[in-house]
């Protein structure tokens, strides 16, 4: 139908990748997680390995049932990203099948059944994510407690092991819940959060990272920093994440206004849970957010929105992964009624009148 | 200085590296060796091509017409040099298809003779109309690429009177320095032409926008305009298209064209600064349009540069003259690599739309395959005309053009900076000129369709009207018969 060869301009572009832009994602993503690995130790590392390979096991094995060439669609490193969220937001001591079907369900189901890259209409990750939380509750709400390398807890090279594929042998010792998870818990109790949230939380611990959680929620001022490196290097705008953190900032700051012994403070909010991951990394995945400024602020506050939403009066402590895949499925929509305005036309598509 | 608001007026738009360093601290050339053959093709102009009044064997002067305008919009031809017109025929056209037009072949004598030129006039003199006859009779058209007859956009200004006529400095395609050069070189000449532009169209004012990335064209326009107060010379900021003349009236008057309308709408109209100086040269020294500076770059330009070139050269002798090694050069483009055409081959002529010629490397050239959109919505952001680039591309993959149409389509501009910042190397211009092209052919084919259908129609009712007729003069002589007889029997019993 169409003759590609170039006949006329432009003859030169820009010197831009999918795999280049995937790559910096990661560069960015190394600070977080590095620290993480470093705070919950080798079984932290052992999933964290198991989910890349597999993905990219799936990967491969999808485009090979596919007869599509396998190894230029493995080297722009989207399916590494996607495997690299996923085991991010996992507890870092989950068993390894935890990553293996989560990885699976991720690129499989996440994204080759719509036909592959660019195509699905949720994250990959956070389809992943939230059905692993539904099939299996319990793995994915067992949180291991910080055990920094060389720490005298950190269990070692042996231990990594069991834990990764005989299982946690003693699970309250090593283990506790997320702030979140446990302040909800206090709540539902009617423990105000002035007693409860002294017990578990400690601002400067939450915002450096030293606190239970998955790799992706523990640093939120690392995460801003790839963020900080993803927006200089203009791979994202700021639109999507500012407006998250923004709305999320601003409505809990009203709640907490009205009563702070039933709502958390902006800074709980912002430092703990997927927040800051979610807002730089998750929401911001191009192929499920909206094309234009203002579709993406409007994405990124109804975002914030809900995952205050479900935060304070859903079933689940933590609801950015909810959250993004909800506004996924309105991303669609968002693109057919906000479109930017045409040169010469008013927002209908008529000529500008004189 | 450019004010925030102002910035605000700026809209999609890429950065491509300007490339222009390499030639644009040099003079432009005018030792270019006379070519021995001229090939002036006799369409150089948007509208109807011009038709020959010289013959096979006649002995032409420099500046003597070669073919005059037909119709409205047009513009005549006239001999880059002296000498003999050895064949009027069908040549190859520096257009990617390198489709043949008519085409003037002259074989040059070597002595440049002008014809003699009339004395030199005061163009304040002239009357307004006068100008623009004058113009239009020296064959200039829009030298930015366009190529719209400039006499036939003087007519329109003057009749929509407009209030600020705009100069297009900007030159904003990568390599390109043609401009950027003569207007260091040749601004008095460049605010002359302006000046009557402006007694030409009776307009009050003029500014001329020039991007911040050639601060000695801007010194020197400046300083050529200094005294006349009614043409201003303002810097706009490096931005591709700011030559597009809807982005460059936006950020200079803060006016939006009406999509169905013109500039003139606005009350402005454009000019480029090579027009002005074309158009300083038949006036004041009634010098037809028989040559142009022409940029040569590009990686595989042993020495580029700028050049005057007579219209008519073939691109293959500036390739030699310029050191073009060809076995580096991957693609041959005229223009500039943003907008500009690919050649197939290098003995194509010149002509008046040629702002560069560009021996462009494989490295200059690179673009990977095709690979899935990953939505990255770059694109969007990069179009300066507000559309929706990918969606308009995938509704042309599954060739549903019109929809294509009603997002936006035909109000986009080609500009190329959507393909340009595709990171899946997506050919987005490609679909859509080939949409565009497509449409314009089903258009042709229901046009003709539909004539047809109207011709077999009136044939139909042609002949239905015929034996109508036929079937009355039956009748009526049936009748005459009828009439006669009963008469006759009449006569016959009385």
């Amino acid at each position: 139908m169409l003759n590609v060869k170039p006949t006329t301009g432009p003859h030169t572009t820009e010197n831009l990748s999918i795999g280049g832009i995937m790559r910096q994602v990661i560069y960015a993503l190394i600070p977080a997680t590095l620290f993480g690995l470093y705070l919950f130790g080798w079984p932290a590392i052992n999933l964290f390995l198991i989910t890349i390979f597999s993905a990219l096991f799936f990967e491969y094995f999808c485009l090979k049932l596919a007869d599509k060439p396998a190894l230029p669609a493995l080297k722009d490193s989207s399916a590494l990203l996607t495997a690299w969220l996923l085991a991010m937001s996992l507890p870092p001591w989950a068993p390894w099948w935890v990553g293996v079907i989560g990885a699976g369900l991720a690129i499989i189901l996440g994204k080759q059944v719509y036909g592959g890259l660019g195509q699905n209409l949720f994250n990959p990750a956070m389809l992943a994510r939230v059905a692993l939380l539904i099939s299996f509750p319990l793995e994915l709400t067992t949180w291991a407690n910080v055990a920094p390398w060389l720490s005298e807890s950190a269990p070692d090279f042996k231990t990594g092991l069991h834990i990764t594929f005989m299982g946690l042998d003693n699970i309250d010792s090593s283990t506790g819940a997320t702030v979140l998870g446990y302040v909800k818990t206090e709540l539902s109790q009617k423990h105000p959060l002035s007693a409860s949230l002294a017990d578990i939380y400690n601002s400067n611990n939450a915002w450096l990272g030293f606190m239970r959680g998955s790799l992706s929620e523990t640093s939120a001022i690392l995460l801003i920093l790839g963020g900080g490196w993803l927006l200089f290097k203009k791979i994202i705008t700021w639109h999507i994440p500012l407006s998250i953190i923004i709305s999320v900032a601003l409505i809990s700051a009203v709640f907490h206004a009205l009563n702070p012994e039933i709502y958390l403070s902006p800074s709980v909010h912002l430092s703990s849970g997927a927040l800051m991951c979610a807002a730089f990394f998750i929401a911001t995945d191009y192929v499920t957010s909206p094309n234009t400024p203002l579709g993406q602020l409007i994405f990124g506050s109804a975002c914030g929105l809900l995952i205050f939403t479900i935060r304070t009066w859903g079933g689940y402590p933590e609801g950015a992964a909810f959250a993004i895949l909800l506004m996924n499925a309105l991303t669609p929509l968002i693109d057919h009624y906000v479109k930017p305005r045409i040169y010469g036309r008013d927002r209908q598509g008529r000529p500008l009148e004189l | 200085m450019i004010s925030l608001m102002q910035s605000f007026r700026i809209r999609g738009g890429v950065h491509p590296d300007p490339k222009k360093t390499a030639t644009t601290d040099l003079s432009i050339a005018s030792d270019f060796p006379l070519p021995k053959k001229l090939y002036i093709p006799l369409q150089q102009h948007v509208g109807k091509p011009a038709e020959p009044v010289v013959r096979v064997g006649d002995y032409v002067y420099k500046g003597q017409l070669l073919a005059h305008s037909q119709g409205m919009i047009s513009a005549p031809v006239h001999a880059p040099s002296s000498g003999v017109v050895t064949d009027i025929a069908d040549y190859p056209a520096p257009h990617p298809s390198a489709l043949p037009i008519r085409t003037v072949f002259m074989e040059t004598d070597g002595k440049d003779a002008w014809q003699l030129l009339q004395t030199h006039t005061d163009p304040f003199a002239l009357s307004a109309e006068e100008i623009s006859l004058r113009v239009g009779a020296a064959g200039v058209v829009g030298m930015g690429g366009a190529t719209f007859p400039a006499a036939v956009k003087l007519n329109l200004g003057r009749k929509n009177k407009i209030s600020t006529l705009l100069i297009n400095g900007g030159e904003c395609e990568p390599y390109l320095t043609c401009d950027d050069r003569l207007m260091q070189e040749s601004a008095d000449g460049i605010i002359d032409g302006i000046r009557i532009m402006l007694h030409g169209m009776e307009t009050p004012q003029a500014i001329v926008g020039i991007e911040d990335n050639k601060p000695a064209a801007f010194r020197a326009m400046k300083n050529a305009a200094a005294d006349y107060r009614q043409i201003e010379v303002r810097q706009v900021p490096t931005h591709y298209p700011m030559g597009w003349d809807r982005q460059l009236i936006r950020y200079l008057t803060g006016k939006e064209v009406p999509a169905d309308g013109r500039a003139t709408d606005v009350g402005v109209l454009m000019h480029n600064v090579a027009t002005a100086y074309a158009i300083h040269k038949a006036i004041r020294h009634n010098r037809p349009l028989v040559d142009r500076v022409v940029t040569i770059a590009g990686g595989a330009a042993g020495s580029p540069g700028n050049i005057w070139v007579p219209i008519g050269t073939l691109i293959s002798e500036l390739l030699d003259y310029c050191r073009v090694n060809r076995t580096r050069m991957a693609r041959l483009v005229m223009g500039g690599p943003m907008m500009g055409d690919a050649l197939p081959i290098a003995e194509l002529p010149v002509v008046k739309a040629t702002s560069g010629i560009l021996a462009l490397t494989q490295d200059e050239i690179t673009r990977g395959s095709e690979q899935a959109c990953i939505r990255c919505a770059r694109c969007i952001s990069a179009c300066p005309a507000g559309l929706l680039p990918v969606d308009m591309a995938n509704r042309i993959r599954s060739n549903q053009l019109e929809s294509a149409v009603d997002i936006g389509l035909k109000d986009c501009i080609s500009c190329g900076s959507c393909s340009y910042v595709c990171p899946s190397n997506i050919p987005l211009v490609h679909y859509f000129k080939y949409a565009a092209g497509e449409l314009a052919a089903r258009q042709q084919a229901q046009h003709k369709t539909e004539q047809t259908k109207k011709l077999i129609d009136e044939r139909n009712k042609r002949i239905e009207r015929i034996e109508k007729q036929k079937a009355e003069e039956a009748a009526r002589e049936l009748a005459a018969k009828v009439a006669k007889y009963t008469a006759d029997q009449a006569e016959q019993v009385i």
